[in-house]
């Protein structure tokens, strides 16, 4: 799909190479916009039965929006390096690492995965369009930088079940591709590579591909994944399993320090749960030298899970005679957090999770906060009042099932 | 026997900052007098129906940075103000087009098309010069001090305003300091490579001014839009219901409702100064009005020379006042239409018609319209800045009829030989020819068209030079030293005599601002 000269009568948005299939499957007719994509809300009514999909059978998801960036050349390696806080020296030709990458005052610009597709070549994926931030940092480095975001198609397919699909689809077993590790094979002599990646926290892959070939690969998909539950999956579903995951998601959960027009809306990865993909040991990266002196003084923010506490919240809806109100979708609007009524935090996103029965969300709150099991007050409002009710932190991410990782023998 | 009658405060001029002075004056219980020369009000924001069942906002044709506080306290909501919006800006190419909606998506896939690193520094150079339009805001919402023998008042805002300075960040002062210093094209270059976006960016920066898009100094210009604030979204240009004339109206109903009065076909002769003080003024048919204070909403060539005569005033303020820039370098041609303009490059109707659409493709094309300028002759392929108000508004034009407004640039007042009626028909044809190239069309459906030189907009509107803003917006010419240094604050050297027209601080356009302001510092020493 390129960019269409003429404007398209359905839609000024774009159109993903499997709209001709998601289109139509699409109940609903909601769509939420994605990366300037028209993106499926949910295919069903409701978005339960595409939940339930990715916990226990397998859902398959258009995630071609993504932005995606190949970087080619004797340099690929150092300019990844320098660029994000992972080590990318240490990142094997089929191993996938996720992680930010900062400007130099060690904010947050995005965050993603680096594929190393070959000793020279990797594929970085990204929430927010990165050409420009990546190719003034290529400065001098011998490497081609290329736009891979309409080049390459990409689905999802996330839960239990996904893996034995894939298995009666491939030419190759998927059985020992471990986590975040990736192959190429073939689904019936059309050539895809598989990434055991994905952004529900469950055992799941994603699937990257010619565009043109989308369409077949799509049906085979529907086609073999039948017999064990495949679900074209919605992003209401997602949302769910991503704060279940505790995966945080780009002008959701915080915002790239290219767009943020206060110093205030810039998070470091330390205030954003992700310290444990910095590493401090590399000579360089873009952004060290300040997060070394965060990492001295320790960081202002943190951010964390919290549990809405059932009892309390029981409370304040029987006191108004109703039964608890849970929210059915994913909710994202910033909700006050406040210990001993004065607000430390906020939390950015939640949902009810229906397969741990806990009303959970993911927050910021400062740092002499963030320690577990402390006792916060979670704003809510009851009947169009607003009540405190309690909170507390907790570890994510909240579900972390062991097929996640784990490889049959 | 001439008529004498007395008021608080006679306003010269019933344009929008005359009768935003005078709304304000009222509001604060002043007895106040509105003197129009012409039939209408509205001085350069006005509404006329030039060709029978086609309006026309014959002179100013979009509003943007009305200020949201004279909205408020004069209730122009309640008295007419209605701002649709202007959706688009549509640049159209040879063979191609760019088109920037209110949509962040869609324009970024747009852009993309042409360049995939501009869509992305798009993103961010918006809610950068919003940053800085937040960075200048203050100076222009301050009364401008008298830099030479400051006031208190003057002393305590100069704080206020370094105390603002001192709080920017570093990259809101380095990208101050280049508006200031550059010209629109090289600090576009900076940021963009596609030809039309950064052309028809930096058109913003050459508006009312004679320069080019190359010239030092109209970067500030392309800020001054930048500023634009609808609904406290910044850049968001409205087009007011009824065109620019019923923003004028409002002002001037508001004013009436706080009791001032407004006289039409009142021309002011001379303003009358006893000892060194305003006493009131003489129309031209010899009637007079006294009043403790005289306000114009002129221009300063017109407030101080022709108001007042030269021996009433300092020789070194004279000086300054005859070396205001106020050099016009536009024109306007207005088109009743029998059908829609239909672009080559993007044809039928759509929301590219919404919008603005501007002749700009390339920076070159902007530069050799000024070149010709520069030289004394009119842009034989001038810039363009569009608007089709019947398809905001179907009450501009019979059903099915359109009226076109193009703002045009350039068109020197000091054309060589003078400007006469073979010129303008001349200029007419050049700006229908650019269109055409376009929109070939557009020659088809002309019904009618209104072609305003500059010399035009003196002789109607007493703009004089025909300069849009009462005197070009660069950098010498603002703030502190708008329109002289020491009378920028709305006072003159004459006691009683005020200006608040829009060649004083912050400047022109539909702003209210100087109206405002000029009012409020006449309140404050009342």
């Amino acid at each position: 799909m390129s960019y269409n000269k003429q404007f398209n009568a359905e839609t000024q948005l774009k159109l993903s190479p499997f709209f001709d299939r998601t289109s139509k499957l699409n109940e609903s007719q909601e769509w939420r916009r994605w990366s300037g994509y028209l993106s499926a809300t949910n295919y069903e009514l409701t978005h339960e039965n595409e939940y339930f999909a990715i916990r226990t059978k397998a859902a398959l998801l258009d995630i071609t929006p993504l932005y995606k960036y190949l970087i080619e050349g004797p340099d690929a390696q150092r300019f990844l390096d320098r660029l994000v806080t992972r080590n990318i020296n240490i990142c094997k030709v089929g191993q996938v690492m996720y992680t930010p990458w900062c400007d130099e005052d060690g904010k947050v610009i995005d965050d993603g995965t680096v594929q190393r597709l070959s000793e020279r070549k990797f594929r970085i994926t990204s929430a927010e369009p990165n050409l420009e931030w990546l190719e003034h940092n290529a400065a001098g480095m011998d490497l081609t930088i290329s736009d891979d975001s309409v080049t390459t198609a990409a689905v999802a397919l996330q839960g239990p079940n996904s893996r034995d699909i894939l298995n009666a689809l491939s030419s190759d077993s998927l059985d020992s591709l471990k986590f975040f590790w990736m192959m190429d094979t073939m689904f019936n002599n059309i050539p895809v590579s598989i990434s055991r990646t994905g952004y529900t926290g469950d055992l799941g892959y994603e699937i990257w591909m010619d565009p043109n070939d989308a369409l077949f690969i799509w049906d085979l998909l529907l086609e073999k994944g039948k017999l064990y539950g495949i679900t074209p999956t919605g992003l209401q579903a997602l949302d769910i399993a991503r704060i279940e995951a505790g995966l945080i998601l780009l002008d959701v959960d915080y915002i790239s320090s290219r767009h943020a027009i206060v110093e205030s809306r810039k998070s470091s990865p330390y205030e954003l749960g992700l310290g444990w993909a910095v590493k401090m040991k590399k000579k360089y990266f873009i952004g060290k030298q300040a997060l070394e002196r965060e990492v001295t003084r320790g960081p202002e923010w943190e951010f964390v899970g919290i549990e809405i506490q059932w009892t309390e919240l029981e409370n304040h809806y029987r006191n108004v005679g109703l039964a608890p109100g849970l929210p059915s979708t994913a909710w994202r609007t910033s909700t006050p957090l406040y210990y001993n009524h004065e607000q430390v935090g906020y939390a950015t996103s939640g949902a009810w999770s229906p397969i741990l029965k806990r009303y959970i969300a993911l927050a910021h709150v400062k740092s002499a906060f963030a320690v577990e099991d402390t006792k916060l007050q979670f704003e809510l409002k009851v009947e169009h009042f607003r009540k405190l009710t309690a909170a507390k932190v907790v570890k994510t991410p909240f579900f972390d099932p062991e097929r996640k990782r784990s490889c049959p023998r | 026997m001439p008529e004498v009658k007395k008021y608080d405060a006679i306003v010269i001029g019933g344009g929008h900052n005359g009768l935003t002075t005078a709304a304000y004056l009222s509001r604060a219980g002043k007895k106040v007098l509105v003197l129009e020369r012409r039939y209408i009000l509205g001085g350069a924001a006005v509404t006329e129906e030039i060709f029978p069942g086609f309006k026309f906002s014959v002179c100013s044709y979009v509003v943007s940075l009305m200020k949201p506080i004279v909205m408020r306290e004069l209730m122009l909501p309640k008295f007419g103000l209605e701002l649709l919006p202007l959706e688009s800006t549509f640049t159209p190419l040879d063979n191609d087009y760019l088109i920037r909606t209110a949509d962040p998506d869609e324009t970024y896939r747009e852009i993309a098309r042409h360049s995939l690193r501009d869509a992305e520094a798009y993103m961010r150079f918006g809610p950068l010069m919003g940053q800085i339009g937040m960075a200048v805001r203050p100076i222009l919402e301050t009364i401008a001090p008298n830099a030479i023998r400051p006031s208190l008042s003057d002393l305590f805002a100069g704080k206020k305003l370094l105390n603002h300075f001192k709080s920017l960040t570093s990259e809101q002062f380095e990208y101050l300091t280049k508006l200031m210093a550059m010209s629109s094209a090289d600090f576009l270059d900076e940021w963009f490579e596609f030809e039309p976006l950064k052309a028809t960016m930096s058109a913003s920066g050459i508006t009312g001014t004679l320069m080019g898009p190359r010239s030092p100094g109209s970067a500030y210009v392309m800020l001054h839009h930048y500023m634009g604030d609808i609904d406290g979204s910044f850049r968001a240009w409205g087009f007011q219901r009824g065109g620019t004339g019923a923003v004028s109206m409002a002002i001037a109903r508001s004013a009436q409702y706080f009791g001032a009065d407004i006289m039409t076909e009142a021309p002011v002769e001379k303003v009358i100064v006893k000892n060194g003080k305003a006493v009131g003024v003489a129309l031209e048919n010899g009637d007079e009005y006294t009043s403790d204070i005289v306000i114009s909403g002129l221009d300063p060539k017109l407030t101080f020379l022709k108001m007042l005569d030269e021996s009433d005033l300092p020789s070194n303020f004279v000086t300054d006042i005859k070396n205001f820039r106020i050099r016009g370098s536009s024109g306007k041609v207005n088109l009743a239409l029998d059908g829609l303009p239909d672009f080559t490059c993007l044809p039928g109707e759509g929301h590219h018609l919404r919008g603005a659409i501007t002749i700009s493709p390339s920076y070159d094309y902007l530069e050799r319209a000024y070149d010709d300028a520069k030289y004394g002759n009119f842009s034989q392929e001038p810039y363009l800045d569009i608007i089709l108000p019947s398809v905001l508004d179907p009450d501009m034009a019979p059903p099915g009829k359109h009226v076109m407004s193009c703002f045009v640039q350039y068109a020197p007042y000091n054309i060589k030989g003078g400007w006469d009626d073979k010129k303008r028909e001349a200029f007419g044809d050049a700006v229908i020819n650019a269109l055409a190239r376009f929109a070939p069309n557009i020659k088809d459906v002309i019904l009618h068209r209104q072609v305003l030189t500059p010399a035009d907009l003196e002789s109607t509107f007493g703009l004089t030079e025909g300069n849009i803003f009462h005197g070009e917006l660069s950098l010498q010419q603002l703030f502190a030293l708008r329109p002289a240094v020491q009378w920028a604050d709305y006072t003159t050297p004459i006691r009683g005599y005020y200006q608040c027209g829009s060649g004083t601080h912050p400047g022109g356009g539909i702003t209210g601002s100087p109206g405002e302001m000029a009012a409020k510092k006449i309140l404050s020493k009342w």
